[in-house]
């Protein structure tokens, strides 16, 4: 029987949702490389290795100075690891990526190694929406990654419901954004649109190295380069797309949902 | 029946000399190919190749054409010319949406077309949609779906006429997610365009970056080692996996059977894990590079592979027979959204929409080309054309997919190392089938005399599939437009580019 049979099977199954984040994170996969770290101090005297095979020119590097990183640009392919002959760009395994300032995420000046997460909402900000967040997506120009990786967030895996955040129909209905893709021309109007129809006070993530900074298709002129050209932007999450982890990493820093501290900033 | 064919025969995952393809005054060439069609061809690319860069320049037109049951394709184009010329869509539908392409990307005017609007032309901040098609009577209404949709989905727009609950006529109107992708290949291959490839439709990475590697490799007459082509096989089919189960788990969803949707939405994280065992990232990102790849398989991985993929197969099965026992789901499946065989033909359907149509048509099996000239998977065929096809064809896919992996697993060849692709061949056309999980992902490259892309084009299996869901929805309730287009799960971006 049908019934029985769904009801038994459920039933051994137990509960499938992750511990996370009562227990530990899951574990990335051993590829994944996590976040980028770039000790600058390492690069040899004009050295320029890493520089042309970067497929967004997110590394660039001033005479004089050390290189600079942009981990929005970023698409995570460690083609700059692979070439760098000192070691000075580093994989670290880390999911953690997510920012609430666009300069944070370029790393290489001193002090500047790593990511300085984001730090939680406050105030008010944080009595409104850190127990309940309702989120409208608007995909601008995304290819379907990003927009799949926020959706597993929903399955019962990850079940982002029991955080109180949930993505609605109506922007009406929405405390904010979640905005992936470059916003192209074409999306331009729909998400200005998006924007001014939900009730402030709101926010804006941005999800994706398109999203961030125009990804692949930075600089093209049928697109902006990113989220930010069109609504202000409150939190970044990086990655091409961002593993899921990621994603709900930043969503639980910003509504300092996480034990653990926020990482203070250096300055 | 290629036999007799006016046009250059070509392999797929191959290439040939640009002067060398025939050419035709263009009425005479879009005769020509209208005949082939009609003797069973199918239309892959219809495309303009513009002579040089200056707006104005005479433009050719390039026919790629497969001939499925002779396991070959074929190649032909027109004289340069300006202005206007006869359309092929007036004999053949499968022209509808190159032809009206062709004229917003070059400029040329196809006559006599019946409903010539832009494709992914943007005004200002938005498409160039206006007007749409209209129904015109008292109890005739209108309503208007997107861009931006109720889930976390891409944006689209859908213009219903309706009288009460039926659809009378529904227009899909894109190009919201255009990004300018082919414009950019211009002059390439630059440092962006393999990540560009694999973001053209993101849910279709291993598809679209094989396609490309595909078309290089045939530029530089080097072939991929064998190992490579193993593990580019492989996560071709993991990628049809997380997508095909993720499907039925959606359309499970939409007809409110939740045992299915949540555990296929669980289990296609599974194979996107498996994805990422391979290379790290969840969609494929890197696996696929010319001239070889970068990760490899050994022995031990793959162990893990087999026994993960084992698992997730055997619960995959288990929650997909929930839906095929419940005569609930059944019922909302069975006669909805049908398309016949022969409109299927007529629009040049492809993927698992074609055959669940009943049209036996995969490119793995009519035109092999890397590892499935070594290894096939039988090709899946269901008769009916309803959402219940689309769903069946789809849990077919899985198991003959999953048998595939589990095969070639553990039959992999030697281990060699990835070789630095020469430069691309000047003055060539290449052109690359690959039977991507939504179905024919088609790339054609034509190199200009310094070897550099002069004409790069994309037609991702959605390109012909769109005007299929319009169809479906003809006649059907407005209520059921959620299931249709979920039985058909079309790329948005892969459609603009």
């Amino acid at each position: 029987m049908f019934v029985t049979d769904t009801l038994l099977h459920r039933l051994k199954r137990g509960c499938e949702t992750m511990q996370y984040p009562d227990g530990p994170a899951p574990p990335l996969p051993d590829r994944h490389g996590g976040t980028l770290r770039v000790d600058a101090a390492k690069c040899a005297d004009g050295c320029r290795a890493c520089l042309p095979v970067c497929p967004t020119e997110a590394i660039t590097r001033t005479d004089g100075k050390p290189v600079a990183l942009d981990l929005g640009r970023c698409l995570f392919c460690a083609a700059c690891v692979d070439v760098c002959p000192e070691g000075a760009i580093a994989q670290t395994g880390d999911h953690r990526m997510a920012v609430r300032d666009r300069r944070d995420l370029v790393l290489g000046e001193p002090g500047h190694e790593q990511l300085r997460l984001a730090a939680a909402l406050d105030g008010k900000l944080k009595k409104m929406f850190g127990r309940s967040l309702r989120l409208r997506q608007v995909s601008a120009g995304g290819c379907n990654a990003c927009e799949s990786d926020t959706n597993v967030l929903g399955t019962i895996g990850w079940d982002l419901g029991r955080f109180g955040v949930q993505f609605v129909a109506s922007p009406r209905h929405a405390d904010g954004l979640l905005i992936t893709g470059p916003v192209t021309r074409g999306m331009e109007l729909a998400l200005r649109k998006t924007w001014e129809a939900v009730p402030d006070p709101k926010i804006v993530i941005a999800v994706g190295a398109c999203a961030i900074a125009g990804g692949p298709f930075v600089g093209h002129a049928e697109a902006h380069d990113g989220a930010a050209a069109i609504v202000p932007v409150d939190l970044f999450i990086p990655g091409c797309p961002p593993h899921p982890l990621t994603i709900l990493d930043g969503l639980l820093r910003l509504l300092d949902r996480l034990d653990e501290r926020p990482v203070e900033r250096p300055r | 029946m290629s036999a007799a064919t006016p046009f250059s025969l070509l392999a797929n995952a191959s290439s040939m000399s640009w002067a060398e393809v025939p050419e035709w005054p263009v009425a005479e060439f879009v005769r020509i190919t209208s005949a082939e069609l009609d003797r069973g061809a199918r239309l892959c690319a219809w495309f303009g190749a513009p002579e040089g860069e200056v707006a104005g320049t005479p433009v050719r037109i390039v026919a790629v054409l497969a001939y499925d049951a002779d396991n070959t394709l074929a190649v032909g184009r027109s004289a340069p010319f300006n202005g206007a010329y006869p359309a092929l869509t007036v004999t053949q539908l499968q022209a509808h949406l190159f032809e009206r392409e062709l004229l917003e990307q070059c400029g040329v005017t196809p006559e006599g077309h019946p409903w010539l609007k832009p494709v992914r032309r943007t005004t200002v901040d938005a498409p160039a949609n206006d007007p749409f098609f209209r129904v015109e009577g008292g109890e005739v209404h209108e309503v208007a779906v997107g861009p931006v949709h109720a889930g976390v989905i891409e944006p689209g727009h859908f213009r219903f006429q309706c009288a009460g609950e039926e659809v009378l006529h529904l227009e899909i109107a894109l190009g919201y997610q255009h990004r300018g992708v082919e414009r950019a290949l211009r002059g390439g291959p630059h440092r962006a365009t393999r990540s560009q490839m694999e973001t053209v439709a993101g849910d279709t990475t291993i598809a679209h970056a094989t396609a490309y590697a595909s078309v290089l490799e045939a530029l530089t007459d080097g072939e991929a080692p064998l190992r490579a082509q193993w593990l580019r096989a492989l996560a071709l089919e993991l990628e049809r996996l997380a997508n095909h189960t993720g499907d039925l788990g959606a359309l499970a969803n939409d007809v409110a059977f939740l045992p299915t949707a949540s555990a296929c939405g669980k289990l296609r994280g599974d194979f996107l894990n498996l994805t990422a065992e391979l290379c790290g990232n969840r969609f494929g990102r890197g696996i696929v590079r010319p001239g070889g790849d970068r990760y490899t398989l050994d022995a031990s991985r793959a162990a893990v592979v087999s026994k993960r993929l084992d698992a997730a197969l055997v619960d995959t099965e288990r929650a997909v027979a929930w839906l095929w026992d419940a005569a609930a789901v059944r019922a909302r499946f069975e006669r909805i959204g049908v398309v016949f065989a022969a409109q299927a033909t007529a629009l040049g359907l492809v993927g698992p929409a074609a055959r669940a149509c009943g049209l036996v048509r995969d490119v793995r099996y009519d035109h092999p080309a890397g590892w499935y000239r070594f290894a096939q998977a039988p090709v899946v065929v269901w008769p009916g054309g309803d959402v219940f096809a689309r769903a069946r064809v789809r849990s077919l896919e899985i198991q003959r997919s999953g048998a595939f992996l589990q095969e070639q697993l553990g039959a992999p060849p030697d281990p060699e190392s990835a070789r630095d692709p020469a430069p691309p061949a000047p003055g060539a056309l290449a052109v690359s089938l690959v039977e991507g999980w939504r179905g024919e992902v088609c790339h054609v490259a034509i190199t200009d005399a310094a070897g550099r892309f002069q004409r790069y084009k994309i037609v991702d299996p959605s390109f012909h599939n769109w005007p299929g869901l319009a169809l479906a929805m003809r006649g059907a309730a407005i209520s059921d437009f959620p299931l249709c287009n979920k039985s058909f799960n079309l790329s948005y971006c892969g459609f603009d580019l």
